[in-house]
């Protein structure tokens, strides 16, 4: 089981990017390994179009099944229902605060875009 | 001859100018057609006032997948790998199509082995025709919410290309140097920037040089809505590039007007109730389709 954290930089001490298609990076952590990977978002970033939708792309082939971001939008959330990846939100904070509040369940699943 | 009116930046006058050059074009007996490709916003005809009496929808023809087809080969994932705009995307093991960012290229169709995919028409934007005096006019008008503008301006222009040879086109650009600006200027001969005298408008009227000139398009600007500032030589500088190589002409310098800009709150053609303002329209008119003329020589 994979988990996708957008965030500003590598690492469990980089904060939580707010943007999802336009994050810097991607944090997917292997939770049974306790694995840890970077996914690069820079084509995204740069896109003119459809920056979410690759950011999509980039996580799903990341092995991700779990998203924790921001705010994510219509089409991303779309694409990334549609590839049975649950998308979580999660405003602030370090990658590793992140990880352990959704651990808790504490941080809402998000089923509707939130931009 | 077609001639574009184009601009760096919304509110520069681009439209004024544009109708104003239509309208006078007709008077002098120019069989004249305007073109309103700025297909986000199209407001040409509150001045204009054309009755419009066709409407032709326009499709962007989107690739439609068949699951089954897609899952017996194994959900290949060639589409999404020639699709530039992330229209469609593989994402492991289910295809998903966006059909508002298509820009119904036909790639992922021919990518695909399987024959998984076909065209279906979705509906991005009408054109509008018709009649505004001796002018004949069209719009564009792209539906809310898409993204698509070019293909509605490529109609726009289909439809004023069944033109009369010896006639003048008008063609009100978006503003800007994306997409839709480029599509709206291919294919004319001519291009008139127009250019509002401030800082923001240099700056950005210069991005709209450099666009023109790396599509090899001729060009001259118009500075509108001059004042002591522009005057006085400051930022002038910024608009840099094109006029100051001398590749970029200025035909007219249009002094800021309050009563133009009052005509124009009104719904008013300011060349109809500002008369030193129809004398400036008709020396520009002139001089463009001099400059032009020579330039398409
Ligand atoms: S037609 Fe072109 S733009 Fe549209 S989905 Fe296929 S490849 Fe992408
Ligand atoms: S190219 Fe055809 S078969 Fe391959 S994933 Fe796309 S639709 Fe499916």
């Amino acid at each position: 089981m994979k988990v996708a954290i957008s965030a500003s930089e590598p690492g469990m001490s980089a904060s939580v990017d707010p943007r999802f298609g336009r994050a810097h990076c991607f944090v997917v952590i292997d939770l049974e390994s306790g694995a840890l990977a970077t996914s690069d978002n820079t084509i995204s970033q740069s896109a003119a179009h459809g920056a979410g939708i690759q950011a999509a792309k980039t996580v799903v082939e990341a092995g991700a099944r779990t998203v924790i971001t921001g705010k994510v939008g219509p089409k991303a959330l779309a694409a990334l229902q549609a590839a049975h990846v649950d998308v979580y939100q999660c405003s602030g904070g370090t990658v590793q605060q992140a990880v352990e509040r959704w651990w808790k369940g504490s941080l809402t699943k998000v089923t509707a875009a939130t931009v | 001859m077609r001639i574009a009116v184009a601009s760096g930046k919304g509110g520069a006058g681009k439209t004024t100018i544009a109708t104003s050059l239509a309208v006078i074009a007709a008077e002098r007996g120019l069989t004249t057609t305007f073109l309103d490709c700025d297909v986000e916003e199209p407001n040409g005809h509150l001045f204009l006032h054309p009755a419009l009496c066709q409407k032709q929808v326009v499709n962007v023809p989107v690739p439609q997948l068949d699951e089954k087809t897609c899952r017996d080969h194994g959900v290949c994932g060639r589409c999404g790998q020639a699709c530039h705009f992330s229209a469609i995307v593989c994402l492991g093991d289910v295809v998903v199509v966006n059909p508002d960012l298509c820009h119904g290229c036909g790639a992922c169709i021919l990518a695909c082995p399987a024959n998984a995919l076909k065209e279906v028409p979705h509906r991005t934007g009408v054109v509008e025709s018709g009649q505004a005096g001796a002018l004949r006019f069209a719009q564009g008008l792209l539906d809310v919410g898409q993204a698509m503008a070019s293909p509605v301006i490529r109609r726009v222009k289909e439809w004023g290309a069944q033109e009369v040879p010896a006639g003048l086109t008008i063609v009100d650009a978006p503003p800007g140097t994306a997409c839709p600006t480029v599509e709206a200027v291919r294919g004319s001969d001519f291009v008139l920037l127009v250019v509002e005298a401030t800082p923001f408008g240099l700056h950005d009227a210069a991005l709209a040089a450099d666009t023109l000139e790396a599509l090899g398009v001729r060009a001259a600007a118009v500075l509108n809505r001059v004042d002591r500032f522009v005057e006085a030589g400051r930022g002038i500088t910024e608009f840099g590039g094109a006029i100051l190589r001398g590749t970029m002409p200025v035909l007219a310098r249009i002094p800021a007007d309050r009563q133009v800009a009052e005509a124009y709150a009104r719904g008013q053609m300011p060349i109809g109730v500002v008369p030193r303002f129809r004398q400036a329209m008709e020396r520009l008119l002139t001089r463009l389709l001099e400059v032009a003329r020579r330039e398409a020589a």
